[in-house]
């Protein structure tokens, strides 16, 4: 189903949050999603790989653009070799955090895309797919 | 690089560029809680105008400044957020209930005379 990419940032700094949210941005515009779309899929972006900083320390970020059932969506995989969650259902809850954030981060990157999924083995790692249909 | 800092007066203006690193939100925070007590400054002015996009780590950091500029004497306001920030702010969870905001510099500056008793 992927069509394009995927454009793989990889996550060890702060300075790799932003260039993964600006790579997502220049591609959701390159397709054609408006403003808002873009950076709501930006801000998505800033906030799961700052999960994988601060959880795991590095990861990475693919961003590709995938097509289903004949619509183009930007489609992002977050993932890393990191501890794992532990309990997937609360992270999802706003203001549950056991790191230094605002436990704002999953539920809303979850609010911003149009999918959100989370994958978590512990002591494995985490993968978090999102998409947003665009335009 | 640093978020750029000019004295107007007594207020201090940030102005804030599109990619903004958490370091430099962080530096952006104890400079200008140093800078109030250094110039005396009642009010700040950060500018938002051409940052991009507005997380829940940018969103932390300027509430923490707003709050502890406060607590030395200088009242923040946070001008410029665009449209498309705003919408995705507040589908992230983002309000800035206890943040003061205005549209742009120039209301930001009326706010600050009004608040320091200029006009």
């Amino acid at each position: 189903m992927a069509t394009e990419g995927p454009l793989r940032v990889p996550i060890a700094a702060d300075v790799d949050i932003v260039t993964a949210r600006q790579e997502g941005r220049d591609l959701a515009e390159r397709m054609g999603c408006s403003s808002i779309e873009s950076t709501m899929i930006a801000t998505a972006i800033s906030e799961i790989a700052r999960n994988i900083m601060n959880h795991a320390g590095q990861g990475e970020i693919a961003i590709s653009l995938v097509t289903i059932d004949g619509r183009n969506a930007i489609e992002v995989v977050a993932s890393d070799e990191g501890p794992g969650i532990v309990d997937i259902e609360r992270a999802m809850q706003d203001g549950y955090s056991t790191g230094p954030g605002l436990g704002l981060g999953l539920p809303g990157a979850g609010r911003l895309m149009d999918h959100f999924e989370v994958r978590s083995e512990l002591g494995v790692g985490t993968i978090v797919v999102m998409r947003k249909w665009c335009p | 690089m640093a978020v750029p800092i000019l004295r107007q007066g007594e207020y201090l203006i940030a102005t804030v560029q599109s990619a903004m690193t958490d370091t430099e939100a962080l530096r952006l925070r104890d400079d200008l809680v140093r800078q109030v007590g250094q110039y005396r400054a009642r009010g700040i002015i950060v500018d938002l105008t051409a940052l991009d996009l507005m997380d829940s780590f940018a969103a932390r950091s300027l509430r923490t400044i707003a709050h502890m500029t406060r607590l030395r004497g200088a009242d923040t306001v946070v001008v410029g957020v665009q449209p498309e920030v705003a919408f995705a702010m507040v589908q992230l969870g983002l309000t800035f209930e206890d943040v003061y905001t205005a549209l742009d510099l120039e209301e930001g500056l009326r706010f600050l005379d009004a608040r320091t008793g200029k006009d």
